[in-house]
C-alpha cells in the first residue's frame, strides 16, 4: 500500500494497483492505516508506571524493565503464566518475530492476535 | 514519453503550472506522484503504465491546498471525465488545471473494458479502439426482477465493508458520507445492510459515475459493481440524454428538474 503525504503529513492510504498479491485491494484496516500516524493519543515515548503514575523513561530502562519482569514471572510462576497479544498494526514479519519470542524465549504457546478478538 | 516529460518540464519552468500530478514507476512499483520545479528530477520517473489511480480525486486534495494556482495533471480518458465531474461539483475550488493527455494502449483499454480509452487532447500515445463488453449487463437485463435481485443479494453478501469502492471512486467527494450514517447502515455488521448499502452508492452514482471501473478493480470480493453503475448510466442517458463526464457545461438532471418533471435546460 502507499501512504499519501502532503506537506510532511500522512493524509491517506492507497492500494498498490500493480501489487501481485493484493492486486489493488485493501481491507478496511489497510484503507485506514494512515489514521493512527498523527493521532494525539499515540504513545511516542516509553512510560513506566511508578507508584501508580505513568512516568517517562528511557528506552534502555523500559526494555530492561519489561525483560526483567517477564523473566521474573516466568521463573517464579512458569512460562504458561505469560501470554502475548499481538497487533494487526504490526507487519507480518513483526508478528512472526513476536511469535518466535513467545514460543522460543518465553516458552509458552499463549500467543494470539487482536484480529481474532 | 520523452516529449511529454519535456512539455511538463517546460510548463513548470515557465511558471505555467505550479506543480504536476502524474504516475511514476519506481523499481516496478506504479504510484501517483506530485512534484513542483523544486524536485524536477522526479519527472524522469513519469510513466503511462497499465496500472491506474484515481488522479482526479488526488487532484482535488492538491487543489484544496493550492487555491488559485494552476496544477498540471496527466489525464487518461477516465481522469478527464472525472475532472469534468469534479469541476461541475466545484471540487477543485479556485485552482485551475492544465491537462496533459495520455491515450491508453489497446491492452489497457481491453483490461479496463473502456469505451473511451483516450482524453480529448492527446499528448502521448495513440487512440486505441473502444472496448465495450456488456455481457453481464445484458444477461441481467433479461432476467426476471426476482432473479436479478437474488443475483445481486448473493453478490452483496460477499461484501467485507472495506469502503474501497467509495475510497477509490474519483467522484465520491462528500465530506459526510451517507454510507457511514448509522441510521441507514448499522455499524459493526459484515456484510453491511443489504441491499441498502450498495444501492445508496448506486443512487449517488446515477449522475456522477464516469465508468472508470476503479471500484470493481479495487473490490477485494470481486463484486461486479461497475455493472450496476453502468445500468444507472444507461437509465440516465435514455431518460435525460445525460452522460456524466461528457462536458463541463452539462447540467445534472437530478439538480435541474422544474415543476412537472421537465428539464430546464
Amino acid at each position: 500500500m502507499y501512504l499519501e503525504v502532503m506537506d510532511g503529513k500522512v493524509t491517506g492510504t492507497l492500494p498498490s494497483m500493480n501489487h501481485p498479491i493484493s492486486e489493488g485491494s485493501l481491507c478496511i484496516k489497510g484503507w485506514n492505516a494512515h489514521e493512527p500516524v498523527h493521532s494525539q493519543k499515540r504513545l511516542t515515548k516509553p512510560l513506566i508506571r511508578k507508584d501508580g503514575v505513568l512516568t517517562e523513561a528511557s528506552w534502555d530502562e523500559a526494555i530492561s524493565n519489561v525483560a526483567g519482569e517477564l523473566a521474573r514471572i516466568r521463573d517464579q510462576y512458569g512460562p504458561n503464566s505469560l501470554a502475548v497479544l499481538t497487533s494487526a498494526k504490526c507487519t507480518n514479519e513483526e508478528n512472526y518475530l513476536l511469535m518466535k519470542l513467545t514460543r522460543a524465549v518465553l516458552g509458552t504457546n499463549n500467543i494470539d492476535h487482536c484480529a481474532r478478538l | 514519453m520523452e516529449e511529454l516529460k519535456k512539455k511538463v518540464k517546460q510548463a513548470l519552468e515557465e511558471g505555467k503550472i505550479h506543480g504536476f500530478l502524474g504516475l511514476k514507476a519506481d523499481e516496478g512499483d506504479i504510484s501517483p506522484f506530485f512534484m513542483t520545479k523544486d524536485n524536477i528530477a522526479e519527472l524522469e520517473k513519469l510513466t503511462a503504465p497499465d496500472g491506474r489511480y484515481s488522479l482526479g480525486k488526488i487532484l482535488s486534495r492538491i487543489a484544496a491546498q493550492n487555491p488559485g494556482k494552476a496544477i498540471g495533471v496527466m489525464v487518461r480518458g477516465c481522469d478527464e471525465r472525472a475532472i469534468i465531474e469534479l469541476t461541475k461539483a466545484s471540487q477543485l475550488g479556485t485552482a485551475s488545471t492544465v491537462q496533459f493527455g495520455v491515450a491508453c494502449t489497446p491492452q489497457t483499454a481491453e483490461k479496463c473494458n473502456c469505451p473511451q480509452p483516450y482524453p480529448s487532447t492527446i499528448d502521448f500515445g495513440e487512440k486505441a479502439k473502444s472496448v465495450n463488453h456488456g455481457e453481464l449487463l445484458t444477461k441481467l437485463e433479461q432476467m426476471s426482477v426476482e432473479d436479478r435481485l437474488a443475483y445481486w443479494m448473493a453478490q452483496f453478501d460477499k461484501c467485507i465493508k472495506c469502503y474501497g469502492c467509495r475510497n477509490i471512486c474519483p467522484v465520491c467527494y462528500c465530506q459526510e458520507c451517507t454510507l457511514e450514517d448509522k441510521n441507514l447502515v448499522p455499524g459493526g455488521i459484515v456484510p453491511p445492510a443489504t441491499p441498502v448499502f450498495h444501492f445508496i452508492k448506486a443512487m449517488h452514482m446515477a449522475d456522477r459515475c464516469i465508468d472508470c471501473g476503479l471500484c470493481e478493480a479495487t473490490c477485494p470480493s470481486n463484486i461486479p459493481l461497475r455493472t450496476i453503475y453502468r445500468h444507472m448510466r444507461k437509465v440516465m442517458q435514455e431518460l435525460f440524454d445525460y452522460v456524466p463526464g461528457r462536458a463541463a457545461d452539462d447540467k445534472s438532471p437530478l439538480g435541474t428538474l422544474e415543476e412537472g418533471g421537465r428539464l430546464i435546460h
